[in-house]
């Protein structure tokens, strides 16, 4: 099979999860305990004021018909307006998004920098002291949330050394590159643990296999069969754990953008949650479920590019 | 990997031994995760008794002050100690590590069971579920339904509940699979036993492992997220001493009082860390047998 037609496949099964995510956000916003329509007006609200909330927000129609609507809306990325904010939900991601985009493809790149030359020394010097020191910080890291490796680095390298902003966003794409780069940093740290860890143990597999022993005794140099042989199945390795950690990316975003007020969606999502802008919540996960539908296809396209068994 | 490696010669030699059980050999790191676990249990079990002071003793004469022999971790904006905060917080992390792991580990091992030896139609479903799950980011499921549900502990639990028992059905439904191709599945079968007895009684014991294994880890995981729910103000709510609102009360003090947040923040990476090593520990232990 090549890879278009690979390709046609995952795309239509994106499709129909997308349907399905739908549903499941649908499902949840409208059958779990707890009225919006009471908790936006509050108790003492008038049956007059619920029927008109609830007749606005299309509670009145049949639950089908109401899926229907949404199916729709979803297809057309309208996804209402904002309770809170008084404007179209769509165009407040669309504002917020490049933010959020710009600081998570920051923090993918920072985390490779930083976790796959550590991988690639453990692995080569496996159960020697660098290992271990490294292993030691990966575990460490690893059990640190997010939002405290935020503080961490906000205390130290903002408040207590000013070599950055405390938080917020600058005015154009440089500024922002600034702005961003602690931020960054630190969904990078959380992210490299995970990546570190794994990578290595995947490095002490590829450095055992048979082709490895094999080109080492053609009598090639070490530098290239690291190079050509080693460097190229890491890189499988390494997207291949992007792919699967790209939720748990997006999570961090999440906090990363309430931890530094980053106008981005994770914190719309949190302010959203807050202001009880149900709109929002929903159009923004669903959003965020297409997004990773996506990256999860891009790896699929990747791993098909780079490793010819997969698209044999 | 290389303590495996260390311990294989001897364990060859005791198995030649007849009678006698290879040693359990943990290591210290296991250990090291062993003690770490009791002290929280400890803190958790006697708080008033380990913690100078009381949790929610306002004293406004002490308020921001720095790290001292009478406050080891300093006070707060209202006075409080945040050392006896944080002792008194164990007690909620840990119900957190395990009242967000234990339904979705018994209900998820349960219905994994059940959709791996069953296969078919009712497979071909949980793996479009698994699917669809794995499309939205963990946190941002979680707190969709905690948006809905309305913030505070309870309501979390069952937000993560609902998520995370499909993570162990997963895990399960692929070890039954496994253990359904083997000999003794077949030999089950041919004794006659019926489904549900080869399923529990053989099936399950010998694929539990890898989840009593996750669970561990899983309880690590589930402090860093019901801390970071707290901090968030969507998890436990204050004045309730939680590690994740203890950092998040932190907030507006970050500068003038780091030890408001780095302390509460140490806890959370001791515990993780502790409940990670015994999982490492159980993971050796298991691989070996």
């Amino acid at each position: 099979m090549n890879i278009l037609a690979i390709l046609a496949r995952r795309l239509l099964h994106i499709a129909a999860t997308v349907v399905l995510v739908a549903l499941l956000i649908f499902v949840l916003m409208h059958f779990l305990p707890g009225d919006p329509v009471m908790m936006l007006l509050g108790d003492r609200a008038s049956d007059e004021q619920i029927a008109n909330m609830r007749h606005r927000l299309g509670f009145d129609r049949s639950v089908v018909e109401q899926f229907w609507e949404f199916l729709k809306m979803t297809a057309s990325l309208q996804f209402g307006e904002s309770v809170s904010m008084k404007v179209p939900v769509i165009s407040l991601i669309v504002d917020r998004l490049p933010i959020t985009l710009m600081l998570t493809s920051m923090a993918v790149v920072l985390a490779v920098l930083i976790a796959a030359p550590l991988a690639f020394i453990a692995a080569l010097r496996q159960g020697g002291i660098a290992d271990a020191i490294i292993r030691v910080i990966s575990q460490v890291s690893l059990s640190m949330p997010v939002f405290y490796i935020g503080l961490i680095l906000l205390i130290t390298l903002a408040a207590g050394l000013r070599w950055f902003p405390v938080g917020g966003i600058g005015e154009n794409f440089f500024q922002n590159l600034y702005y961003l780069f602690l931020p960054a940093l630190t969904l990078a740290l959380s992210l490299s643990a995970i990546l570190l860890r794994n990578l290595r143990e995947a490095l002490i597999e590829v450095l055992q296999a048979d082709y490895v022993s094999f080109a080492t005794a053609k009598g090639l140099m070490r530098h290239t069969v690291l190079g050509r042989h080693v460097l190229r199945n890491a890189w499988i390795s390494t997207i291949t754990l992007l792919g699967l950690h790209v939720g748990s990316l997006v999570g961090g975003a999440v906090i990363t953008e309430t931890v530094f007020a980053i106008p981005g969606v994770g914190r719309l999502m949190i302010d959203s949650i807050f202001a009880r802008d149900y709109a929002v919540v929903q159009g923004l996960t669903m959003i965020l479920a297409v997004m990773v539908s996506i990256v999860f296809l891009a790896v699929d396209a990747l791993q098909a590019l780079l490793d010819p068994r997969v698209s044999a | 990997m290389s303590a495996v490696q260390e311990v294989a010669p001897r364990e060859a030699a005791i198995a030649m031994a007849p009678g006698k059980r290879a040693p359990l050999k943990l290591g210290s790191s296991t250990l090291v995760g062993a003690v770490i676990l009791l002290l929280f249990i400890a803190c958790a079990a006697f708080p008033d008794a380990i913690a100078p002071y009381a949790p929610n003793k306002f004293d406004y004469r002490a308020t921001l002050r720095p790290p001292s022999w009478a406050h080891p971790f300093g006070t707060d904006n209202f006075g409080r100690d945040v050392l006896s905060r944080t002792i008194w917080a164990a007690r909620i992390d840990l119900q957190i590590a395990v009242f967000c792991t234990l339904f979705p580990a018994i209900f998820g091992t349960f219905v994994g069971c059940l959709i791996g030896y069953t296969g078919g139609a009712i497979d071909s479903v949980f793996r479009r579920i698994v699917d669809v799950v794995i499309t939205i980011p963990f946190l941002v499921l979680v707190i969709a339904i905690v948006a809905v549900l309305g913030p505070g502990l309870t309501n979390m639990y069952i937000a993560v509940s609902a998520v995370n028992w499909i993570v162990y059905a997963r895990l399960i439904r692929g070890e039954i699979i496994a253990q359904k191709r083997r000999d003794y599945a077949a030999a089950g079968q041919v004794m006659g036993y019926s489904a549900s007895r080869i399923l529990f009684r053989h099936l399950l014991p010998n694929a539990l492992s890898p989840i009593v294994v996750y669970w561990m880890t899983d309880m690590a995981l589930a402090i860093l997220l019901g801390s970071s729910l707290g901090y968030l103000g969507l998890g436990a709510q204050p004045p309730t001493s939680e590690w994740g609102v203890l950092i998040g009360d932190a907030k507006n003090f970050m500068t003038t009082a780091w030890w408001m947040s780095i302390f509460p923040g140490i806890a959370i990476v001791i515990a993780g860390t502790g409940f990670s090593l015994l999982g490492d520990g159980l993971a050796r232990l298991v691989r070996r047998r």
